[in-house]
């Protein structure tokens, strides 16, 4: 256990870090107000590295070990990205300076939107959303718009059961209600269905692509088409684009808006949960709907566009996690079309390699080839009382992470896994094995299971008593 | 290059192993017809060494605020930010892990939130706080969503006093839901105009957003404005700039119902304006309408402490189209920078960086009053940012200040046209120093001088 922060030390200690005040001014004369303490601790700077160092040491993350995370995308973070972009030329610049005096910065941005415009077939990208769900907003938002200027109210977005929450949930902040449709025994969309719920109150049909199951929906085409003959727009949720770089062009097929998420696809670090960055990208129809400012070139200069009437405003106080993008951009040089290609090519071959091994061994509803994840279920340990829980805790004693569980929502005891490109035929056996030895341990030692894991900072915690009661904020008389 | 690891003798042992005989045979769920094809047009591939040659040139054409001597702001602050910030954000147990979904594995990061969030609710005197939201702007538009849930209305007052850019927020995340956002005009003074807000607040107002100090830096009647907001029934959402919180009454003493901000200035670089972090506290009985990640302290099975995610069943994950928010990933690591960068200056060093702040912005105000001919808009009851009004237009006066490596201000004539052409906000940090002040003032002097 961990004390917190607060417990190793609330007095004493304050190391010096600003200048000596060079400019004192009466404190009468300045606008002091508070009297009550703000309560921040006081450690000195080798108590506060060591805290944190102490934390550090109990976290999982990817250069310890694969991190199969069904949806995540856990590759390898190339650590120049990361070097390249605490260049205080990329870290220093105030967003209000003079367009001449950020010509790098535009230029990055400049040649990021027309890359993504490349992989993606799309004719804009805004690079604003600061998250793949903030993409997904951004997206809705614009389509709200698109009908709004068309003078069309149509209120309806349909939405796979197997789509991810913040799906429905951002179609609802727009205004819209989304209507699901359910998959068929394949995992996919049965055209014939949706021909049954598409009319003229459909406004967008929104797709994850491969979907959630890691299968490539075969009738896209006719997907699409049944929407746009209805007048409604095609949604693609770029969570997965792992799969498909250099494979397909999403606005090459049809789909009218989509979004990345730069801190999957390409490489960026997650953060323990963000930042991230979900740029969306629209076909020509939909341009003058993105986000304002645009980063245009003016001959040889860079510079900002505010002029666009039919924006939907902004969705960043700025232009979006730019930080973020410096390392996407140095992804995608680095790699280049051949190499953008081998990573899906990779992933694919990784994903299959697993799904037959792991498959052995757990059930898999939804039988290849999959595309870069697949699902597989622990129903067929249901039997030992043991559930995907019990697995994926038990996983963590091995010392590697879980997959996803219980997700997608249409596979009971779901265990999501995307081993990605970067995971290598060895560590993929090695999870193979303990996979397998978890199996075995289900049917003849079940408890092992029930109480893992037994190897970890902390055993499994009281979810219940903290939602029931929770504590938010260390207090000092606690 | 594209840091597989795979060898070629690898990638033929698992195609044999899944049982097809090339990658094509994996490939046939997508149709050949909506394939690629030939390559892309795309750079690289390069080297290491190209890569960063690249950008290094892309570097070249950019000169940095945190450079030169600079008096930005509006929300981005060039504070001076200890080196403890960027070693542990460097630290890939930190930047490399995902969302704590395995909290058994995550305690590093869980206990950090936890840790932020008991710091933001010291900071504000409120009782809860998220793990974090994008940024100042989607934080408000967040708080305008979560009062007006609350309230079940649909009418939020605004100042007129913020940026365009915020306002242009508040309009995407609003109008699908048919919020209607009504802007409360500054008096001649630079304030909220509490009269106007007085006439506009009726029986279908959610909540009033009152920023302290407000977007020209000066500071507010919040109190007087707490009471005058409570008194109608509606919520007061106050939006406060962090730093200015150690020395300014914190906003639970006002009694804010909802407090949000920009945390930038907790630690993190300009980095354009991105990434960023919006920061959410309210008070507990609202907690379950509020958005985002919440981190609760708990026990494990053998009574060990430890920390969760919890009040789940709010989120998008679970509620779908029912959840409070959409978000789902947000600013982790800006929030470590900020704990860290908390931790590091401690109670004391974070008081002295919003007194020296004060302190300076005062002492360039009386440098440049004493001047002949000097002109600010508003009085002098502001934090660390005023309104200067040289007596040339603001593009000129900057342009000038430029070619001393000063970064004088922020020109308001485009979002505030009735302001008129010239005038400039200036923010002043503790990163400043005499000399530099001097230097501005003598700037002031030789071109903006003269009414």
């Amino acid at each position: 256990m961990t004390r917190t922060i607060f417990e190793k030390g609330l007095d004493g200690r304050s190391g010096k870090y600003i200048q000596e005040n060079d400019c004192p001014v009466d404190e009468a004369l300045l606008p002091i107000q508070r009297i009550s303490s703000l309560g921040l601790p006081r450690i000195g700077e080798q108590g506060v590295i060591r805290h944190y160092m102490e934390l550090a040491s109990k976290n999982y993350h990817i250069d310890k070990g694969i991190y199969p995370l069904g949806s995540c995308t856990m590759k390898y973070n190339p650590v120049v990205n990361e070097e390249i972009a605490r260049d205080n030329a990329f870290c220093g610049i105030h967003p209000a300076q003079n367009e001449a005096d950020v010509q790098g910065a535009l230029e990055l941005i400049f040649n990021l939107q027309e890359d993504l415009c490349e992989i993606c077939g799309m004719d804009s990208f805004s690079l604003q959303p600061a998250a793949g769900a903030h993409g997904e907003l951004t997206g809705m938002m614009i389509a709200r718009d698109y009908f709004r200027d068309r003078g069309e109210d149509r209120k309806i977005v349909i939405v796979p059961d197997s789509a991810h929450g913040t799906n429905p949930s951002s179609v609802s902040i727009c205004g819209f209600k989304p209507i699901t449709i359910k998959s068929d025994d394949r995992g996919m969309i049965s055209p014939s269905d949706l021909k049954e719920e598409v009319n003229s109150e459909t406004a967008v049909i929104m797709l994850t692509l491969p979907n959630t199951l890691g299968l490539f929906e075969r009738n896209i085409g006719e997907i699409i088409e049944i929407a746009h003959d209805a007048g409604a727009l095609v949604y693609m949720d770029g969570a997965n684009m792992n799969a498909l770089l250099g494979i397909v062009q999403p606005g090459k097929i049809g789909f009218d808006i989509m979004h990345l998420n730069l801190h999957k696809t390409f490489s960026t670090p997650h953060g323990g949960g963000g930042p991230g960055s979900g740029p969306v990208g629209v076909r020509k129809h939909l341009s003058d709907f993105l986000p304002v400012p645009r980063v245009v070139k003016n001959g040889d200069k860079f510079a900002f566009s505010w002029e666009s009437e039919k924006s939907i405003g902004k969705v960043h106080s700025y232009f979006g996690n730019f930080n973020v993008f410096v390392k996407a951009y140095a992804y995608i040089c680095r790699l280049g079309s051949e190499g953008l290609r081998d990573v899906s090519r990779n992933a694919i071959i990784n994903a299959n390699y697993l799904m037959k091994l792991v498959g052995k061994f757990y059930d898999v509803e939804y039988p290849g080839p999959c595309m870069h994840e697949f699902v597989a279920s622990s129903v067929n340990l249901k039997k030992y009382g043991v559930s995907t829980l019990d697995v994926a805790k038990r996983l963590l004693d091995y010392g590697v992470h879980a997959p996803t569980v219980y997700f997608p929502l249409i596979v009971k005891e779901a265990l999501m896994i995307e081993p990605v490109e970067t995971e290598k035929k060895e560590t993929l056996d090695r999870f193979v094995e303990i996979m397998k030895k978890i199996s075995e341990e289900a049917a003849s030692n079940p408890d092992l299971l029930h109480e893992a894991p037994i190897s970890t900072p902390v055993r499994r915690l009281d979810e219940a008593s903290a939602a029931r009661n929770p504590d938010f904020r260390w207090r000092e008389m606690e | 290059m594209s840091y597989i690891q795979n060898t070629n003798q690898d990638r033929k042992k698992m195609l044999e192993t899944i049982g097809v005989s090339s990658l094509d045979e994996l490939l046939t769920p997508v149709p050949s017809e909506l394939r690629v094809k030939g390559k892309l047009n795309l750079p690289g591939p390069m080297s290491e060494a190209e890569v960063v040659g690249r950008f290094e040139r892309l570097a070249a054409g950019n000169y940095p605020a945190s450079s030169m001597k600079s008096f930005l702001g509006g929300g981005i602050y060039d504070h001076v930010i200890p080196a403890t910030v960027r070693y542990v954000l460097s630290r890939s147990e930190f930047y490399t892990s995902y969302t704590p979904y395995q909290a058994e594995v995550s305690q590093g990061t869980l206990q950090a939130i936890y840790e932020y969030q008991s710091m933001i609710c010291g900071l504000t005197s409120m009782e809860v706080a998220n793990a974090s939201l994008y940024d100042g702007a989607t934080a408000m538009a967040e708080s305008i969503l979560m009062a007006c849930s609350i309230k079940r209305k649909d009418k939020v007052l605004v100042p007129e006093a913020i940026a365009k850019r915020i306002k242009a927020v508040l309009r995407a995340y609003t109008v699908g839901k048919k919020i209607k956002i009504e802007y409360i005009p500054f008096t001649e003074a630079g304030t909220l105009d509490i009269k106007k807000l007085k006439e506009a607040l009726d029986s279908e107002t959610a909540a009033v957003i009152l920023a302290q100090p407000n977007y020209f830096g000066i500071i507010e009647e919040a109190e007087n404005i707490s009471e005058i907001v409570h008194e109608s029934g509606a919520l007061l959402i106050s939006y406060v700039d962090p730093v200015s919180l150690a020395v300014l009454t914190p906003p639970g003493e006002y009694d804010s119902d909802i407090v949000v901000g920009e945390g930038q200035s907790l630690g993190l670089p300009q980095s354009f304006g991105g990434p960023l972090l919006g920061f959410i506290a309210t008070k507990k009985e609202y907690i379950r309408k509020s958005p985002g990640r919440l981190v609760s302290g708990t026990v494990d099975v053998d009574g060990n402490r430890g920390y969760v995610m919890t009040l789940q069943t709010r989120e998008q994950h679970i509620r779908r189209e029912k959840a409070t928010s959409n978000i789902c990933t947000n600013e982790g690591l800006c929030v470590l920078a900020a704990a860290v960068y908390m931790a590091t200056l401690g109670e004391d060093g974070f008081r002295e960086v919003a007194v020296q702040s004060a302190a300076k912005a005062r002492t360039l105000y009386n440098m440049i009053s004493d001047l002949s001919g000097s002109t600010f808009l508003f009085g002098d009851n502001f934090f660390q940012e005023f309104v200067l009004k040289p007596s040339v237009p603001a593009d000129e006066f900057l342009n000038e200040a430029r070619k001393e490596g000063v970064l004088a201000g922020i020109p308001l004539g485009g979002d505030f046209p009735q302001l008129g052409p010239s005038a400039v906000l200036v923010a002043v940090t503790e990163k400043r120093s005499r000399e530099d002040l001097q230097l501005y003032s003598d700037i002031v002097s030789r071109i903006g001088g003269g009414k």
